[in-house]
């Protein structure tokens, strides 16, 4: 099954490769996963996609994870709800003929064209993964020549949880 | 030279320094008394500073016997062991023992040297990614990229190394950093976020694993190497007495329970006894007390405790429910967690017919071998190392057949005189560690028992034992074999002895002799008996080659994929 987990931590050198590390250590299946800078400094956020077979494999993935000294924070968000994106970049042919029709298919997924050339088209769409799966299937008949997927990042609705910002900034050097 | 240490700690140092400076002045700021390492063109500026501190430095001849040494001096005093390398090659000769000290949660402060920053990622000369290789096999690592964040660093090292679940933490030291100037300050509260242990468990956890000792008939505790880290071995005594409850040890719990008590069961798993193994296979409670549930311990896990409900108490919150399904986790520290079981009282259950069960079995099926034959028989060389010691010496092993039978035979009463390579089953561990553990307790006798291919593995430490004139007693069990692999081939690979045989070897005597040091080689009980008793009169450094029967095998056995009441060998 699928599960997206999120974790906040020390933006340090070698950090991703500390836990990507980790999870080819304790075999893993990433799916993907994102990083970039939180609202806090210093302080990352990552957002990992992972197939397991069992409950038991995502808790030990998640106690390993809690395990590494520069991981503040990690939370399996699948089961509460959350809010995932992903951005996509798919250069598709096009010509004169079908430009207008791939134009139409775009519209209902708020698809935007971001660059235009005699014989194809970049476009740009974001949302959840099952939408992005389902604008690549409609635009795959008229010939996919790049794709460019970010991978997931998400994180919880509302303000239950614990912001990171609660958690007292940690920097070596005074 | 302690007199000045001494001053130099009262006063709270706070001042300019260069990095080495601050190197040795953070050690000192750890009381750490003892260096373990090996120079080199990465780590000059910390040598030189080294060369008048007034730091006990150890040279060993290898970086590998450096680490190992200090992991035997870490397993004895409680102390973090301290290590130098050299960037390079002296970091990867360090892998081995990090990745031993990390299976078997030794805590470390290891200190590579490391090209300068201005060059790191240049394939420079002596340059090796030492975090990249070392991260897996550390609990932490750190690379120093500014001076100023050394203090800290060190700090928190010896912190995390020491805290929780013990384990080496590697310091990586870019040369010009070492020169490097900035305030050394150890006075600044560390700030760990993502780092913090459970120490003090849960108390309605255990009193559910007080619950369950009450509803069962059949209970058992398996205590590991957690009871020993955590200091708890009265305190599990005290437990295993009060409730009446069985025990087994893993094998690198050996000692943290006395071998002649009553409720000892002996040692568990692969070469476990038949009465420990049978009674966890029977057993309707197994309470974990700082064991992880190894492979070795184990067996088949569809086949292990099935019908028991299992209770686990481990401060690292990770091993529990990692291999075995438990009903009742307790995390915390094993002392903790015994003192809260210690402290509440209740009624002490009637285990009459399942303490007479076991015993049937400890009478019917004891740990034995037969005598026949003129060779010695390696089981016995345990037991004389074992009457001629008193049972008291301090024993470091490496991995294999002769591990085995020291951890069968050499029955031990007191904690932290049994120094083995668990985890990783390192060759060539425990004659250096011996060498640690015997600087961490210059009045104890230790001995390293080894094999003969073990100790062909690191045995250019003897030069640190002529050096130092320690009076380690190294005993060579010598099978001319690589007896452990040579088992396996006759059992499972229909005796085709693919390279486990050694027929030419050095004479040991001799190479003792070379290096000063007083050797004896035996072969027959009375010999073998004799040049123990004047090895351990010997006030000095002192080697036995003991050659034993070859063909024998450690029993009894778990093969491979068998459940741990599938044992083979119970009987002689």
């Amino acid at each position: 099954m699928k599960r997206i987990v999120t974790a906040t931590v020390n933006n340090r050198a070698g950090v991703l490769n500390r836990i990507t590390g980790l999870f080819t250590k304790r075999q893993f299946n990433i799916e993907s996963i994102t990083v970039g800078h939180s609202e806090v400094p210093g302080i990352s956020r990552m957002t990992f996609v992972v197939q397991v077979d069992d409950d038991n494999k995502i808790e030990q993935l998640i106690k390993q994870l809690n395990k590494q000294i520069d991981v503040l924070k990690v939370n399996d968000i699948t089961s509460q709800s959350y809010v995932a994106r992903e951005l996509v970049l798919i250069k598709v042919l096009a010509n004169a003929q079908t430009r207008s029709e791939i134009n139409g298919i775009l519209d209902p997924f708020r698809a935007s064209v971001i660059d235009v050339s005699k014989e194809s088209l970049v476009v740009q769409v974001t949302g959840e993964s099952e939408k992005v799966e389902a604008l690549i299937d409609l635009l795959s008949p008229y010939g996919i020549k790049e794709l460019a997927r970010t991978g997931l990042t998400a994180f919880t609705r509302g303000t239950k949880q614990k912001a990171v910002t609660d958690i007292k900034h940690y920097t070596l050097i005074k | 030279m302690n007199a000045k240490l001494t001053a130099e700690k009262n006063e709270p140092v706070k001042k300019i320094m260069n990095g080495a400076d601050m190197l040795i002045q953070a050690l000192r700021e750890e009381n750490v008394e003892l260096i373990f390492g090996y120079p080199g063109g990465a780590v000059l500026p910390i040598y030189d500073k080294l060369y008048d501190s007034g730091m006990r430095h150890i040279l060993t001849r290898h970086e590998q016997g450096s680490i190992h040494a200090a992991e035997g001096y870490a397993r004895v005093s409680g102390k973090p062991g301290v290590v130098i390398a050299t960037s390079g090659p002296g970091a990867t000769n360090i892998v081995t023992g990090l990745t031993d000290a990390m299976m078997d949660s030794l805590p470390l402060i290891v200190i590579t040297g490391q090209v300068a920053s201005g060059v790191i990622g240049s394939d420079a000369f002596q340059e090796a990614d030492v975090m990249g290789i070392t991260m897996p096999i550390t609990k932490h690592s750190y690379q120093v990229q500014d001076v100023r964040e050394l203090p800290q660093m060190m700090k928190e090292a010896f912190h995390i190394a020491t805290t929780g679940r013990p384990g080496p933490v590697l310091i990586d030291i870019p040369k010009d950093i070492a020169g490097a100037e900035g305030m050394f300050d150890y006075s600044q509260e560390l700030q760990l976020p993502g780092y913090q242990p459970t120490v003090k468990p849960n108390h309605m956890q255990i009193r559910k694993v007080l619950d369950a000792i009450a509803e069962a008939k059949k209970p058992v505790i398996l205590a590991g190497a957690g009871v020993l880290h955590a200091h708890g071995h009265e305190e599990l005594r005290t437990f295993a007495a009060t409730q009446n409850l069985p025990l087994a040890h893993t094998l690198l719990g050996l000692g943290a329970f006395p071998a002649d008590h009553e409720l000892f069961l002996g040692m568990c798993g692969m070469h476990g006894t038949y009465a420990a193994n049978m009674a966890i296979y029977e057993a309707d409670l197994l309470i974990n007390i700082g064991a992880r549930f190894d492979d070795r311990v184990t067996g088949n896990l569809k086949h292990f405790a099935p019908n028991a409900k299992v209770a686990h108490i481990d401060i690292d919150p990770a091993e529990i429910g990692k291999n075995v399904p438990t009903q009742i986790p307790v995390v915390g520290d094993a002392k903790e967690a015994l003192q809260i079981l210690n402290q509440t009282t209740n009624a002490v259950g009637d285990f009459t017919e399942w303490h007479e069960r076991l015993n049937g079995w400890k009478t019917e099926y004891p740990l034995a071998y037969l005598e026949d034959g003129d060779e010695l028989k390696p089981q016995k060389l345990i037991e004389l190392i074992h009457q001629t010691t008193n049972g008291e010496a301090i024993v470091t092993t490496d991995v294999g057949q002769h591990q085995m039978w020291a951890a069968q035979y050499y029955k031990l009463n007191s904690p932290n005189r049994w120094v083995t390579s668990g985890g990783l089953g390192t060759m060539g561990f425990g004659f250096p560690a011996a060498i640690g553990a015997q600087l961490a307790e210059p009045q104890s006798t230790v001995v390293a028992v080894t094999g003969d291919g073990g100790f062909q593995m690191t045995l250019q430490e003897l030069s640190v034992l002529q050096e130092l004139n320690l009076p380690v007693k190294v005993v060579i069990l010598n099978n001319k074999s690589l007896g452990m692999v040579r088992q396996w081939q006759q059992l499972f690979y229909e005796e085709r002895y693919s390279h486990s045989k050694i027929p030419v070897q050095p004479d040991f005597v001799k190479l003792a002799e070379a290096y000063s040091i007083r050797g004896w080689k035996t072969e027959t009980e009375e010999e073998t008996r004799k040049a123990l008793e004047e090895a351990l009169a010997h006030p000095g450094p002192a080697l036995i080659d003991v050659r034993v029967a070859q063909e024998e095998n450690v029993y009894p056995m778990v093969a491979t994929g068998k459940g741990i009441h599938e044992m083979v060998g119970i009987k002689p």
